[in-house]
């Protein structure tokens, strides 16, 4: 079974950091995995987006067209994929930034404001990673353990005074 | 063995350090740009050289310099920037140097895009450059790949004193897989008999040269070089074959392409169509005898690339247009889905 | 009896392809008698550009490498970085150095690489036949400026000492001929001032080599000197454009 990921955003909200850290979660876990992201110069501004594979198998195509969990952060991802996401599947948003809602009923959606929490947290920039939480709460893809080991692995040491910020990011995340 | 994280781009230039790589010379490009970037912090503390070029026609010749005094020498580019460097290329393989060139395709022709293609496939295997010769092309299809390519290329390449390519692209160049860095013993080979490194008043002076005005001497060179593509070509082909033996309708792709490929034809078997697929792990020499085995069942073949269908000469000269071959491409940097092969599958499945 | 002139070691005793005339003689030679005196042949890998002298990998003893057309100074470069230890120069052509090279050439001096550069100006491309070259004075008659070079038309020349004098990579930026004994004496010096830059490394160093073109020019060697003390040192005047080692000079 093969889990595909996308994640998406304006450049800046740490879309393909977020990404990173599931790639990494596949990777504690022994997992097949790819991570893609968008390149070019939409990054700047416009929208970002990152593809995430998990698997038990050999990765075929890295490119998520139909993803089976969507993470939207703004409303321009919002509304580029929302119907790409496939029947059943789940749909993480930034309720915060995202303003509709999602009008199908065969995909679980998730409303969090997670930058308004991360702003009510002194948590500057962790609106991903209170989406992460979410995610990580909704889906079972990961155990808690494996993704704060992943985060630690993904955060520089150079950021290391960080890590703790994202794991109460987390926490934040599965506790809305 | 450790599995890491690595972008593709990444990984070629780790890969390239351990292969013994010491010298870097590149110029920025989108897709390829990461490649660069790892080399200027890796390759100083490794003890080697890493050096942003003016230009793309410098970097290949700050290659010829260096490899002609026997050292492992190394650049990357893209598409555009590979057309520029091809005058240094055919320099390289006129006075049988050895080298590694990257090339992590992007769209064309001219400025074409930034996102991933195959459609330099033509000019890595056919015409990098002017005059009577040919390259090591290698294709690798995921970062694992990437890695464990460098490394053969770097040993090729030395072992018979000619350039040599890993033509992939965007999408390899820029995804993240799970990569190991196997333990290298990289062969030495003696380079003592031609390096133009300082005779140090102990040997004859050595030339590095392309250069013949005599006609019969010229030909004499090209000869020389021919014989040696002939053991190449009995000797270093490589396929993968996937699900061959008892196939119908046979698959054909390289790089980034086959591992869509590949889920296509095992979305057919699950529907009981009977693909197969052969993806060319050499893109020069193309092997020809595997996918002479490849194709034995099948009645038909399908190929697919990323690009107007350029591979696909290779597939029909191959098996001498012994059987129907079709094609189904994007170019213009759109990566085809699973569904489209499939349905090209099913259309042609059909149909004979 | 004490020999008091004879062949330079490192120049191998062939006769050369060049014309009659023709002054790339006199400079292999100085470039060989610096290289025997430092006593760094086996140590030296010489750059041959395309031009004239193409093929002078067959007339200088060190190791040669043959580059493609104006690319010398990044095979030099190549060579270089990964051989610091080693004498590097590249000899080159007005054509292989200020026109189709000229972006290596800029970038070599810029970079401060410390190799050396014989850069011989005669005003024409001689390999080709004739043509007009970077460095072809205006209303000088050539294959391709039959009516004399019209700056209007084919613009005007590159003077390469002074362009590269204003680089902080260049150490050494010195015009010279080969027109008489002192000034033959005079560009000797130059070029082992530029050797020594190289052991010292100071950074790029390049000698200009106002040299004649009998064949091209259509005249005979005397007329050809003649032409070049007369038309060239007045508009590529002789003399040091820049020297980091003399008074006042630095990077």
């Amino acid at each position: 079974m093969t889990t595909e990921i996308l994640l998406a955003g304006f450049g800046g909200q740490g879309v393909l950091f977020a990404g990173k850290i599931l790639a990494y979660c596949g990777l504690m876990d022994n997992k097949e995995l790819s991570w893609l992201p968008s390149y070019g110069p939409e990054m700047r501004g416009g929208t970002a987006n990152c593809s995430v594979c998990i698997s038990d198998d050999p990765i075929g195509s890295p490119l998520v067209l139909a993803p089976d969990i969507l993470v939207a952060m703004n409303q321009p991802s919002f509304d580029k994929f929302v119907n790409d996401v496939k029947s059943g599947g789940k749909i993480f948003i930034d309720s915060t930034l995202v303003e509709s809602k999602c009008e199908r009923d065969d995909v679980e959606c998730y409303y969090i404001p997670s930058s308004q929490l991360a702003e009510d947290n002194a948590l500057k920039g962790g609106s991903n990673i209170i989406l992460l939480g979410k995610l990580l709460k909704e889906t079972n893809l990961f155990t808690l353990d494996t993704m704060k080991k992943a985060i630690e692995k993904v955060v520089p040491p150079s950021k290391a005074h960080l890590i703790e910020n994202n794991f109460k990011a987390i926490e934040i995340g599965m506790n809305n | 063995m450790e599995r890491n994280l690595m972008k593709g781009n990444e990984a070629l230039a780790e890969a390239a350090i351990r292969a013994g790589c010491k010298c870097f010379f590149g110029y920025p490009i989108t897709p390829q740009t990461e490649l660069a970037a790892y080399m200027s912090k890796r390759m100083h503390k490794a003890g080697g050289v890493f050096l942003q070029a003016e230009s793309e026609i410098a970097a290949i010749n700050m290659v010829l310099g260096a490899a002609s005094t026997g050292v492992r020498a190394m650049t990357s580019s893209s598409s555009p920037g590979v057309s520029l460097k091809s005058e240094g290329i055919s320099y390289l393989a006129g006075s049988d140097l050895p080298a590694v060139i990257i090339n992590v395709q992007r769209g064309g022709p001219g400025l074409g895009g930034i996102q991933p293609s195959q459609a330099d496939y033509w000019q890595a295997t056919k015409a990098l450059g002017h005059g009577d010769f040919h390259i090591l092309v290698y294709a690798p299809a995921s970062v694992q790949e990437m890695v464990d390519m460098v490394v053969k290329s770097f040993d090729r390449a030395d072992k018979y004193r000619m350039p040599a390519m890993i033509l992939a692209d965007g999408l390899l160049g820029q995804m993240m897989e799970p990569v190991s860095f196997p333990e290298i013993n990289a062969e030495a080979y003696d380079k003592s008999s031609w390096a133009a490194n300082g005779h140090q008043n102990k040997r004859e002076h050595h030339i590095i040269n392309s250069l013949y005005l005599k006609p019969d001497e010229l030909q004499t060179s090209v000869y020389e070089r021919f014989e040696r593509y002939e053991k190449i070509k009995a000797d270093e082909t490589d396929a993968e074959l996937y699900l061959t033996e008892d196939c119908d309708i046979l698959l054909c792709a390289y790089g980034a392409t086959a591992r869509v490929v590949k889920s296509a034809v095992n979305s057919a078997r699950e529907i009981g169509i009977k693909a197969g697929m052969f993806r060319p792990k050499t893109l020069w020499p193309f092997p020809v005898k595997e996918i002479n085995e490849a194709c034995k069942s099948a009645k038909c073949l399908l190929d697919v690339e990323m690009s107007m269908g350029q591979m696909i000469d290779d597939v029909k000269l191959a098996i001498n247009c012994s059987k129907p071959v079709h094609f189904f491409g994007r170019t213009g940097g759109i990566i085809p889905t699973p569904a489209e092969i499939l349905e090209e599958i099913k259309k042609i499945g059909g149909a004979e | 009896m004490a020999v008091v002139f004879e062949r330079p070691k490192s120049l191998i005793d062939v006769s050369t392809h060049y014309c009659p005339g023709c002054t790339h003689g006199i400079v292999h030679r100085l470039v060989c008698e610096v290289i025997d005196e430092m006593g760094i042949e086996g140590d030296t890998i010489g750059i041959c550009p395309v031009g004239c002298s193409v093929m002078a990998y067959d007339y200088f003893n060190c190791d040669m490498i043959e580059a493609p057309h104006g690319r010398a100074p990044a095979v030099a470069t190549g060579v270089k970085r990964t051989n610091p230890d080693k004498f590097v120069f590249t000899y080159q052509g007005d054509g292989d150095l200020a026109a189709i090279g000229t972006a290596e050439t800029v970038h070599v001096a810029t970079r401060g690489e410390n190799i050396v550069i014989i850069f011989i100006n005669n005003t024409i491309y001689g390999m080709t036949g004739g043509q007009m070259a970077p460095t072809t004075i205006p209303g000088q008659v050539t294959q391709t400026t039959p009516y004399g070079r019209d700056p209007e038309l084919a613009g005007y020349p590159v003077r390469v000492c002074e362009m590269l004098s204003t680089l902080t990579g260049t150490a050494l930026a010195q015009r010279v001929a080969v027109d008489t004994v002192p000034h033959i004496r005079e560009a000797k010096k130059a070029i082992r001032k530029a050797f020594e830059n190289q052991k010292e490394k100071r950074g790029l160093s390049i000698v200009e080599v106002l040299s004649t073109c009998p064949t091209n020019w259509g005249m005979s060697p005397v007329e050809a000197i003649k032409r070049l003390q007369d038309e060239m040192i007045p508009y590529y005047p002789l003399g040091v454009y820049k020297d980091v080692t003399a008074e006042g000079g630095s990077n």
